[in-house]
């Protein structure tokens, strides 16, 4: 690994905890669309700002299209708030416009202006070393890294200072405002450091790139815990393994290497989403047969208590009577009869005493619905459980 | 360049007779079935399809190594489909709220398919160039073939929607009660959603990855402000979509360095500015129109309501009061006692006024809902 390597991959990492903090808001808040629009719609701003700066890197640029950013989010909720629209159709609507301008503005300029719209969108990572900031004459390091390092440490600091009043406001918001935080300031503040971190990082890594570690990280982070803080760390966790592994997945195919972390992301977010334990795809699609087992077993028990005459009772009989296929009665009858809530002599199914009570409680149950029963029963009578 | 030379030109000119035609077809095409998309509350799922056709793009030039537009807009087709259904998955199986699937989906497929993109770039083969059109769409591309596709696709959409239309509409506005009338919604659904990738994906060539959801949104939106009735919505969102089209390429062909895509975005949006601002019922300047109206009428009828109150305690409805007695109250003003007097409601007499018999009658009445007329 040579300098330039290590530099792009503390580059790529520092995006990727800048990115996964708000993101991780922006996803409990279900306001992740906003990112992408923010990514979108920053794209004038930083037009307006190359045509006065002509530097990629001025901070005027960045603060321009931060403002653009909040402009966009003060436009998407006035559209909103008129009623004339959903929220959504108002965040579809202003973002494609406000693009659409920055891609005319570039287009009008074309001939005087080094500025490409692929290199706002994707970003180009691999050049961001030579672009090397000297203070007096010293080259510090690459400028993409102090500034994406100053938005870092900026964020880190908002993030230790309000991070009760972000967590009551994104929990409940009723509560922060009769509690007398202002759910409008953090609303707008947390806006305001999404829009300055996309901004920060599109140069880097472009546009879409910061809308996947925005959202990809604490999504996956979401399926696998409910602590806010596990979640934070385990998003920032996230994002930093993909921005280096996907590093040298484009270092060996020699792609881009947005393209290939927002492909390690995806990979990560489909294994999380398939494997995590109690969310993932197989997790609920187990738990669901297990619901669809429980509840004929339930409907059998109930079967057997209201019917006392033999015929009624037969194993075979059942397997027709209930219409169940072969291995659906047999899974039920060996989960009841392990649980020993049925006797079965010769052929005749018989409820034992704790099935007879198991019976009479969960009717109990159905008839009053009320939870504060089940979660006993669930208790005394554990079926798959335990 | 006037506008009787562009006419003549758009008639006479293969290239921008094309473009006019397939720009027109398409937003035609996407405002009829983003009426769908916006009254299902689906709006961004336009922006998340047309991310996620990328990769799908990218993969059949892999596969077929050739750049013919179809074979490239079946790859984006399936990916597109596949996107959608995912985020299906994501949304029913997981706790994940729409929001977040629509921008992990987008995010990961487009980040995906710009992966793919510039493996192909490196590879030696002379016919990579110009995949990238797809990002930005370049309507200059377009031929006469593929205006055909649009038009047999619209076509075809035209002949499902006419012959689903009841089913379409009640799956729309009462999802329960299709289901209870015995409905398949599950495929009704699938149907739709997949007219509406379809549709997406027809317009990636014209207009780009990036700005199609905008087709799809803008016109329903602007659509969506003149009507409450859903056939005229979707006529209206085809024929602003269809406008949007043949205006967005007469700007950008009447101009140099403009490309189609963003100036039909643009001509759409104004569609929908236009519509939020000046539509009859819900726009906002009729809006505050009826609100300033109502406002005035109140204070008529709390300056009315006042009079009665001291008017009561006379055996005279009519005798005279001073005019300075009203002084204290908010609802009074020049103005107010001008238009009171003017519906004979009042006399005024130098600095007296004096309830009329009408005035009265109509104060006596005001709370009892008994004068149904608006003044």
């Amino acid at each position: 690994m040579n300098s330039a390597q290590i530099e792009i991959q503390l580059i790529a990492c520092l995006v990727a905890v800048a990115c996964a903090i708000p993101g991780t808001f922006l996803v409990l808040r279900k306001m992740a669309m906003i990112s992408d629009a923010i990514s979108h719609s920053i794209l004038p701003g930083v037009v307006i700002g190359f045509f006065i700066t002509q530097n990629l890197n001025s901070p005027l640029l960045i603060l321009l299209a931060a403002v653009t950013g909040i402009i966009t989010v003060i436009l998407v909720e006035y559209i909103q708030k008129t009623g004339l629209v959903k929220e959504d159709t108002a965040i579809g609507l202003v973002f494609p416009v406000l693009f659409s301008i920055g891609v005319i503005m570039i287009a009008k300029n074309a001939n005087d202006v080094h500025l490409d719209i692929d290199a706002v969108l994707l970003g180009e990572l691999a050049f961001a070393p030579f672009d090397r900031l000297f203070i007096s004459g010293v080259d510090v390091g690459p400028k993409s890294l102090w500034v994406i390092g100053s938005i870092l440490l900026l964020t880190i600091l908002l993030l230790l200072a309000f991070f009760k009043e972000l967590k009551l406001s994104t929990f409940d918001k009723s509560l922060a405002a009769s509690l007398g935080f202002s759910p409008v300031i953090i609303h707008y503040g947390l806006m305001s450091v999404a829009s300055v971190t996309t901004v920060g990082a599109f140069d880097a890594v472009g546009a879409i790139l910061v809308v996947a570690l925005m959202i990809a990280p604490a999504a996956a982070a979401y399926l696998l815990t409910t602590d806010l803080k596990q979640m934070l760390f385990l998003s920032i966790l996230f994002g930093m393994l993909s921005a280096i592994s996907g590093y040298w997945l484009a270092h060996f195919l020699d792609a881009s290497i947005a393209g290939s972390i927002t492909t390690m992301l995806g990979i990560l977010f489909l294994l999380v989403y398939l494997f995590a334990p109690n969310k993932g795809l197989v997790a609920v699609m187990f738990r669901e047969k297990q619901q669809r087992t429980e509840v004929s077993l339930l409907t059998f028990l109930l079967h057997l208590k209201n019917h006392d005459e033999q015929s009624e009772r037969h194993v075979k009989h059942l397997n027709e009577h209930i219409n169940w296929q072969k291995i659906r009665s047999t899974t039920v009858l060996e989960l009841a009869s392990r649980n020993n809530m049925i006797e079965i002599e010769e052929n005749i199914v018989s409820l034992t005493s704790k099935g007879d009570k198991f019976t009479t409680q969960a009717i109990d149950y159905i008839m009053t619905n009320e939870d504060a029963q089940i979660e006993d029963m669930k208790k005394e009578f554990f079926l798959f459980r335990g | 360049m006037d506008i009787e030379n562009y006419i003549e030109l758009v008639f006479n000119d293969y290239t921008l007779r094309t473009i006019t035609l397939g720009t027109a077809i398409l937003g035609a095409v996407t405002g009829m079935l983003g009426s769908f998309a916006v009254l299902r509350k689906q709006s961004l799922l336009g922006d998340a399809i047309s991310h996620a056709a990328l990769p799908g793009i990218a993969i059949a030039f892999l596969i077929t190594g050739a750049k013919d537009t179809n074979t490239l807009l079946l790859g984006a087709l399936v990916s597109g489909l596949v996107g959608t259904f995912w985020i299906r998955g994501i949304i029913t199986k997981t706790h994940l709220k729409s929001d977040t699937a629509l921008g992990l989906i987008l995010s990961l497929f487009f980040g995906f398919g710009m992966l793919l993109l510039t493996f192909i770039q490196k590879q030696p083969n002379a016919n990579q160039a110009g995949l990238d059109k797809y990002l930005f769409g370049q309507a200059a591309t377009l031929v006469e073939s593929d205006v055909w596709l649009m038009a047999v696709i619209t076509g075809l959409c035209l002949c499902v929607l006419l012959l689903f239309w009841k089913e379409f509409k009640i799956l729309l506005f009462d999802k329960n009660y299709a289901i209870t009338l015995g409905f398949n919604t599950k495929t009704i659904d699938v149907l739709i959603t997949s007219f509406i990738v379809l549709a997406i994906v027809l317009g990636l060539q014209t207009v780009g990855v990036v700005l199609m959801s905008a087709m799809l949104l803008a016109p329903a939106a602007a659509a969506r402000q003149w009507t409450n009735s859903l056939a005229t919505m979707v006529f209206l969102a085809a024929l602003f979509g269809a406008f949007s089209g043949v205006f967005g390429t007469a700007i950008s062909a009447s101009q140099n360095n403009l490309s189609t895509g963003p100036v039909i975005v643009l001509v759409a949006a104004a569609f929908v500015f236009v519509s939020f601002i000046f539509s009859p019922t819900r726009g906002l300047l009729f809006k505050q129109i009826r609100y300033l109206k109502n406002r005035r009428d109140l204070a008529l009828h709390k300056t009315l309501a006042f009079m009665y109150d001291i008017a009561v305690n006379h055996q005279n409805k009519s005798h005279p009061h001073e005019i300075r007695i009203l002084n204290n109250f908010q609802g009074f003003s020049r103005g107010t006692l001008k238009s009171l007097e003017d519906k004979n409601y009042v006399n005024i007499q130098g600095t007296t006024w004096s309830l009329t018999e009408k005035g009265y009658d109509i104060a006596l009445n005001l709370y009892n809902q008994q004068n149904k007329t608006n003044e």
